[in-house]
């Protein structure tokens, strides 16, 4: 069962008399199965010393002895109390050695001068407790679960000055070891802590969940072992705006590998010397990843804008497509905040008929994703239109029925709290589908429906050669109603075509199929001249927009879906 | 719909009236009746125009033509302006000049900004077309498209006459035009003809 072989006495020894854990020691020895790195921690420890006492008893005297294993029980049980203190107070646990008494006889029992304590006390049960805690107070729902870890970038550092003192030791016994023959940390971390987190949480940990687990840790004690990169280094120390330091993981990471060994050994002690402490919890974090939801609306008002409108911070009507429908998703899904975009976007005055407007919404840090059939049943009391029968669902049904049937009784729910906008086709989408909606933004074809007026009498005649345009190419300069926020430009747009309909000697229905982008009302009144050719100088008149609807917005995302 | 006459009023408010503030300055750079009329968007975005009561736009006046050319090495056709900020506008003060418009009769006016801010464009229709500027003064025959600084964007109108006040003006000046007519018997006009002066250009 004892992982290690003759073959890796050499280096366990030495390794374990400059201060280093067990588990760090099966690192270095390449010890790539799960299965030891669980044993409890005295226990290991135990196996380690007796596998190097059983033989070579004069590598003994040049090792400290052991202490006995009365005091090596009470540390750890001390190292144990200590992590509730940890992310309290912020501070590193002092380990007992500080009192001297100890500490000049067991080193292998302290603080692991290559981990900091992240396979000692941080796989101990009592921090993995600490962790389900804090993410069961958060109050996600999660069926799995991801678990992240962040470690000091000084690890970096000293895992790298062990490794070269393993290598030379082992390249006495004319053996080599490269980078890759060890066992990450966080490779041996995840073996250790993973079926303890699952055990406690009571669901699988699963490297596509969206939910997601961090734990930061940091070691202020030895923040200033990766300084002396930055001189032999500085191409990799460069700052960057969002950064704190310029001292990432990532960047450490890079120096190593071009760093010499020679100017290494010169600048940092092989072995790292001994902390006083283990890593400091710098913080617990719950995140789930964004869901998406698609759908098309109709805006049946003309005092309606799509967004809040909010100008010198006073509001100016007071609501907006968005909140209407956002506002329901945001309840049901606990999310944090949302993002919402659209294929286009229609005036405060103008409405969208027909089969509507894609939409999509980013449900930022849902709380829940999961929905049972007594929420189904709650939303359906709220429902008056609804036909399901809730036998339908009672029976076996997978999740993603429930979601699908979910949704439906969301967008009645919607539809039923206002009569402004209604929505349809809603459904769970992926981030990358949204981009569907967004191409099709300036290829497609928009049609639309407006009232016009002109300053002179008409009859049907004055109109009836507007049938006959086809594919007008306009020119639009930026509309002076927009100028202020976007570039000014002349953009060619092509009206594909037009259809009247006659009301009275001043007014006409026009119907327009357009390229999306198009201006339509500055088409019909000409923007000061500014929009030509523009419906007032094809009819040698002055025309005015009346009323303005979206018949259609030609984009065929999210897919149409049936009741 | 119900039948409406044939000169029609429209059922809603024009264009101009739907979305611009009117504002005025009478008599700019002291010359009389030379009065403009800005009209500023709710956006803040400022279109110069001719008033009414401009003398260009008088009957029996005809432009000859129309020059942006303020000055020998100054023409606000050279204003270029890019991206979402507006970078390479040219900064126009309260009395900067946007154009010359030379009419038949001899006599030369020049159109001033009357509001600080930067000059987005300039009509150019008016150059081949200089009639539309008499025809349509208040919306194709505009003479330019000033923005003014977010922070003055309120300030900038506070020199400026209101619809309500230049009202009273132009009452002022008819009563003051009848006075003085009947006091020397001549003929009433409602522009005082002053000889051309150049105006001094401010680029």
């Amino acid at each position: 069962m004892f992982p290690l072989t003759e073959e890796n006495k050499h280096v366990a020894q030495l390794l374990l008399s400059t201060g280093t854990c067990p588990r760090c020691i099966f690192r270095f020895c390449g010890v790539d199965f799960h299965a030891p790195y669980k044993l409890p921690y005295k226990e290991l420890l135990n196996e380690l010393q007796k596998f190097l006492e059983i033989e070579k008893d004069e590598l003994v005297l040049e090792v400290p002895n052991p202490p006995p294993k009365k005091i090596r029980l009470q540390e750890l049980e001390d190292g144990i109390d200590g992590i509730d203190n940890l992310s309290q107070n912020g501070e590193g646990r002092v380990s007992v050695i500080e009192d001297g008494s100890i500490a000049s006889k067991s080193s292998n029992l302290n603080v692991c001068n290559v981990c900091l304590g992240i396979l000692q006390e941080f796989c101990e049960k009592e921090f993995i407790k600490k962790v389900c805690q804090k993410v069961e107070a958060s109050g996600f729902e999660f069926t799995n679960l991801v678990f992240s870890v962040s470690f000091p970038p000084q690890l970096s550092v000293r895992e790298h000055a062990a490794w070269l003192l393993v290598k030379q030791e082992m390249g006495k016994q004319s053996l080599s070891l490269g980078r890759n023959d060890i066992v990450q940390l966080k490779e041996a971390y995840k073996w250790i802590t993973h079926p303890l987190f699952s055990e406690e949480l009571g669901v699988p940990i699963d490297g596509k969940s969206l939910f997601e687990v961090s734990v930061v840790f940091a070691h202020p004690e030895t923040v200033e072992d990766c300084h002396f990169l930055r001189a032999i280094c500085p191409d990799c120390f460069k700052p960057a705006k969002n950064k704190q330091s310029v001292f990432t993981r990532m960047a450490v990471m890079k120096a190593l590998t071009k760093i010499k060994e020679e100017d290494f050994r010169k600048q940092f002690p092989c072995p790292p010397n001994s902390p006083k402490a283990v890593c400091t919890v710098l913080e617990i974090e719950c995140a789930h990843g964004a869901v998406f939801v698609a759908g098309r609306y109709n805006k049946y008002s003309r005092n309606l804008p799509q967004t809040p409108w909010i100008i010198d911070g006073e509001r100016k009507l007071e609501s907006s497509v968005e909140e209407l429908i956002s506002d329901h998703l945001l309840a049901v899904f606990k999310a944090e905040s949302f993002n919402f975009s659209s294929s286009g976007r229609e005036d405060v005055d103008v409405r969208t008929l027909g089969n509507g407007r894609p939409f999509a919404i980013e449900l930022v840090n849902p709380h829940r994703v999961h929905f049972t059939s007594q929420e189904i049943k709650e939303l359906q009391q709220v429902n008056h239109f609804m036909t399901w029968k809730l036998s339908c669902f009672r029976n076996s049904v997978t999740e993603l029925e429930l979601l699908i049937v979910f949704l439906f009784l969301l967008l009645q729910k919607i539809n039923n709290s206002s009569n402004k906008i209604q929505v349809r086709d809603l459904q769970l989408v992926t981030r990358e589908a949204i981009g569907h909606m967004k191409e099709g933004e300036e290829e497609k074809t928009k049609s639309y429906s407006a009232l016009i007026w002109t300053n002179k009498v008409i009859q049907k005649k004055d109109i009836e050669f507007l049938n006959d345009i086809k594919d007008l190419k306009i020119d639009q300069k930026t509309p002076l109603r927009v100028l202020h926020r976007r570039p000014l430009a002349v953009r060619t747009r092509i009206i594909h075509s037009m259809e009247t309909r006659y009301v009275d000697e001043h007014h006409f229905h026009l119907y327009l199929k357009t390229q999306a982008g198009t201006y339509i009302k500055e088409f019909v009144h000409g923007d000061f001249g500014r929009t030509k050719p523009n419906i007032g100088s094809l009819m040698n008149v002055t025309a005015d927009i009346l009323e303005l609807d979206v018949e259609s917005v030609d984009v065929d995302w999210p897919p149409a879906l049936d009741d | 719909m119900a039948t409406e006459p044939a000169i029609a009023e429209p059922t809603v408010p024009s264009l101009v009236d739907r979305y611009f503030t009117r504002w005025y300055k009478a008599d700019v750079k002291g010359k009389p009746c030379e009065d403009h009329c800005i009209l500023q968007h709710s956006n803040r975005i400022c279109v110069i125009t001719l008033a009414e009561s401009h003398p260009v736009l008088q009957s029996g006046k005809t432009i000859k033509s129309v020059s942006y050319q303020i000055s020998t090495n100054c023409s606000r056709l050279q204003n270029k302006v890019s991206g979402k900020f507006k970078r390479g506008a040219q900064f126009l003060t309260e009395l900067a000049p946007l154009c010359k418009i030379y009419c038949s009769d001899g006599e030369e006016y020049t159109v001033s900004s009357c509001v600080r801010g930067r000059l987005m464009e300039v009509n150019e229709n008016i150059l081949h077309e200089p009639s539309i500027l008499q025809e349509k003064p208040s919306t194709e025959g505009y003479i330019a498209v000033v923005l003014p600084k977010f922070e003055e964007s309120k300030s900038i109108t506070e020199g400026l006459l209101t619809q309500q006040q230049y009202e009273e003006v132009l009452v002022k000046r008819i009563h003051a035009a009848t006075a003085t007519s009947r006091a020397s018997r001549g003929i009433t006009t409602t522009t005082a003809p002053t000889p051309p002066q150049p105006a001094r250009s401010v680029c």
